[in-house]
């Protein structure tokens, strides 16, 4: 506790002073300036400001008075040391360890979605909500892992709430997790729809992951650096020759695919990857995917600083009632389950529940990976915020507002964006395409197209070229759909495992995972999951993006609320009632935005139980709605949106029932006048260290 | 360096070695590459995993 009882100097007290100033002016311009745009740099400024003073202050608080971490207790790092597990290790170690692998796809397509409803919006949400929940849950299961040998999430529910919560967590978990893999998949099918560059590019990273294993095993074993940096130039060669492949008449039709043909692809793709040995296919696009994405983020950063982009979207837009194109729904609740990674994502409760816990050499050092780790990560959630406003909005809208309502015509496109008070020309959305390489760039929502058109045109102002924008433009793809496609292939794995778990606790042989029948059975069950969510996406009248980012929300937010309320019952099983509320706020937040959003796709216009019902109603009527030309098709609309529903229906339920488990657990622990929390007994860091 | 393996999900093997050599001199020490593929089995065996 050495900081917290040290005076800070006057010196000390005049910088935070200054810093409190500068961010509360910055915040003040960017949520107050009307009429006139913005630049980039106040938006940027104002959260760097309240990052800062949010991890002195707040993230302080929270480690000195609600979880009282003691930098004298050993972690379970020095007391289960093994070498490889459990290793103490030095702090910015484990903080680049920890963002790595928090940071995924997330933190970028949400807020580029949310930007919709224009800049301000999104920006207060990703501020507020992770100093005051994002960062919180992260740091606070990271700090209960450490106090229980490093334990897993779902572990210490079990442990902390009973055997049933334990269950029903992981089912959530693992439903979850293939809604996850499907809508990630779905991004880069919208990223690729009709984009031979983008697709030869993408398909370019399997034979060259390929190369990179059999070299790691064989040739160089363990150089993973130099066959990274191999690796990289021969992926930067594939995106300068897939001009070449979308230029040739004879090459690009192989690799101009359609939705439907692309989502086979990625599930045969997914099938095959997972069951490989690790060390051929997934550890090596595994080492490119994190070096790209570091790098491509401190690219992102650079641009932004350099290029100082003028905020071409209003702060505000009339889509905060719910009108949008993007996503439906009202600014409440759906603005807080558009943008989950960013804010507040129920994810990373597994990771700081995961190998962090294990490798922290001290618990002084916990709030710096905890709630500084997800401080960088909304960091980057602003940065992609920023690289979809300064686009312009004609752009913005056309890429992203699904073909049922702005059409397949540029010239349809620039009217409809047009009437909606975003003044657009055929020309341009013409212009924009050729710049990037494309024939087209309506109706590519997901997020990754935006941020790289965005991206495109920041690093084109640094950089210009001829060319030059192109290729920048799928980098950014490919950089996008590198990691997704990373995350599809362990994500199956660990999928696979949790159902084999899942099943073991039905019948006991079911839990073998080396024999191979079980494995290939247990994949196919999980590819098959996601697949499915993935090919209604792929085939959806509003595009798919539009029906299934709700869900992930819902769905990832459950998470959140679950880790939030588990923190919440270990604080008062500590007795430490009067800090009830920095969990405890939070976890309610979740739990009514969760309930909101799932009524809303429940029941009224919105939801889903409206498109199940509008599509049924016109096959009674023997009539045809886009997309569908067919009765089966029209009846496979009617079916995958009373999945949604009963999917939707089951996360609510979920949420209900962790609720009440919880409340019961924090009645129960209120009464009881002593401490009932499993920690681990106390041992002095100086009696083990050597 | 050691962050960018550690990211990866190898450990430091010098670390390892020291680990061994100090706690358990009866065990057999493992080569780099024998080292680098047990953790490489290791890193994708369920568990963890990585954010959306």
């Amino acid at each position: 506790m050495h900081s917290a009882t040290v005076k800070p100097s006057p010196a000390a007290k005049i910088l935070w002073v200054a810093i409190a100033i500068v961010g509360a002016w910055c915040l003040g311009v960017v949520a107050l300036r009307r009429g006139e745009p913005i630049n980039a740099i106040w938006l940027v400024a104002a959260a760097i400001a309240i990052f800062v003073i949010g991890y002195r202050f707040y993230g302080k608080f929270v480690e000195h008075q609600v979880l009282q971490l003691d930098p004298s207790r050993a972690p379970p790092s020095v007391l289960r040391n093994d070498g490889l597990d459990y290793v103490p290790t030095d702090k910015w170690v484990v903080f680049g360890h920890h963002f790595a692998a928090i940071a995924g796809a997330g933190p970028l397509v949400g807020p580029v979605l949310a930007a919709q409803m224009g800049y301000l919006p999104g920006t207060l949400w990703i501020l507020f909500g992770v100093v005051f929940a994002g960062a919180v849950q992260d740091f606070m299961i990271l700090g209960l892992s450490l106090r229980r040998d490093g334990r897993s999430l779902g572990h210490m529910l079990r442990e902390e709430l009973g055997p049933l919560p334990g269950i029903v967590a992981m089912i959530g978990v693992l439903v979850l997790m293939m809604i996850v893999l499907a809508v990630l998949a779905l991004v880069v099918v919208k990223a690729l729809t009709h984009s031979p560059w983008g697709t030869f590019t993408v398909a370019m990273t399997i034979p060259i992951a390929l190369l990179m294993g059999v070299y790691l095993r064989w040739l160089r074993p363990g150089r993973i650096l130099e066959v990274s940096i191999i690796g990289l130039i021969l992926l930067l060669l594939a995106i300068w020759a897939g001009r070449f492949v979308a230029e040739s008449a004879a090459l690009a039709p192989i690799f101009d695919l359609d939705a439907k043909a692309l989502a086979w692809w990625l599930i045969g793709y997914g099938f095959c990857a997972s069951v490989l040995p690790v060390w051929l296919l997934l550890a090596p696009r595994d080492y490119l995917s994190t070096f790209l994405k570091i790098g491509t983020i401190f690219l992102l950063a650079l641009a932004i600083f350099l290029a100082a982009p003028m905020l071409q979207m209003p702060a505000v837009t009339k889509f905060i009632d719910g009108s949008g194109p993007v996503f439906q729904g009202n600014l409440f609740p759906f603005l807080f389950i558009t943008i989950a990674c960013g804010a507040v994502s129920g994810w990373h409760s597994i990771i700081a529940s995961g190998t962090t816990p294990k490798l922290l050499a001290n618990e002084g050092q916990a709030r710096l990976v905890g709630y500084g780790g997800m401080l960088m990560e909304a960091f980057v959630a602003i940065m992609a915020l920023v690289a979809a406003a300064s686009l312009h909005p004609g752009v913005y809208f056309a890429m992203n507002a699904p073909g049922a309502i702005i059409g397949t015509t540029v010239e349809h496109a620039a009217q409809t964006i047009s009437q909606w008070g975003f003044v657009v020309t055929p020309d341009e959305l013409v212009r924009t395409a050729k710049d990037v390489g494309e024939q087209s760039i309506l109706s590519r929502a997901g997020g990754a197209p935006t941020l790289a058109v965005g991206m495109a045109q920041l690093l084109h102002n640094i950089l210009p070229g001829e060319g030059m924008m192109a290729f920048w433009y799928h980098y950014a793809i490919l950089f996008e759909a590198l990691f997704i496609l990373t995350t599809v292939d362990a994500g199956t794995r660990v999928g696979r495992f949790m159902i084999q778990e899942i099943a073991g606790l039905i019948h006991k042989p079911l839990q073998a995972t080396e024999s191979w029948a079980g494995n290939l059975l247990a994949t196919a069950i999980c590819v098959a999951l996601w697949g499915y969510f993935l090919y209604q996406g792929a085939v959806d009248p509003l595009g798919g993006i539009n029906t299934l980012w709700p869900l992930f929300g819902i769905a990832n937010q459950m998470l959140a609320a679950i880790a939030l309320m588990l923190a919440t019952v270990v604080v008062v099983k500590l007795k430490r009632e009067r800090y009830v509320w920095v969990p405890g706020i939070p976890a309610i937040w979740l739990i009514v935005c969760t309930l909101a959003a799932g009524w809303d796709k429940l029941s009224g216009p919105i939801s889903f139980t409206a498109a199940a019902d509008k599509y049924a109603a016109a096959l009674a009527n023997g009539q045809m709605l886009a997309p569908a030309k067919t009765a089966a098709a029209m009846q496979q609309i009617i079916t995958n949106n009373r999945v949604d529903m009963t999917m939707t229906a089951i996360f609510m339920a979920l949420v209900v029932v962790m609720t009440l488990f919880c409340l019961n657990a924090l009645v129960k622990a209120w009464r009881t006048n002593h401490p009932t929390a499993n920690e681990e007994p106390y041992v002095a860091l100086a009696d083990v260290a050597h | 360096m050691q962050t960018a393996r550690l990211c990866c999900g190898v450990p430091d093997y010098e670390v390892y070695v020291k680990h061994l050599r100090e706690h358990h001199p009866e065990r057999k020490v493992p080569s780099y590459a024998e080292f680098f593929r047990e953790r490489q089995e290791a890193r994708y065996k369920g568990g963890g995993g990585r954010c959306c």
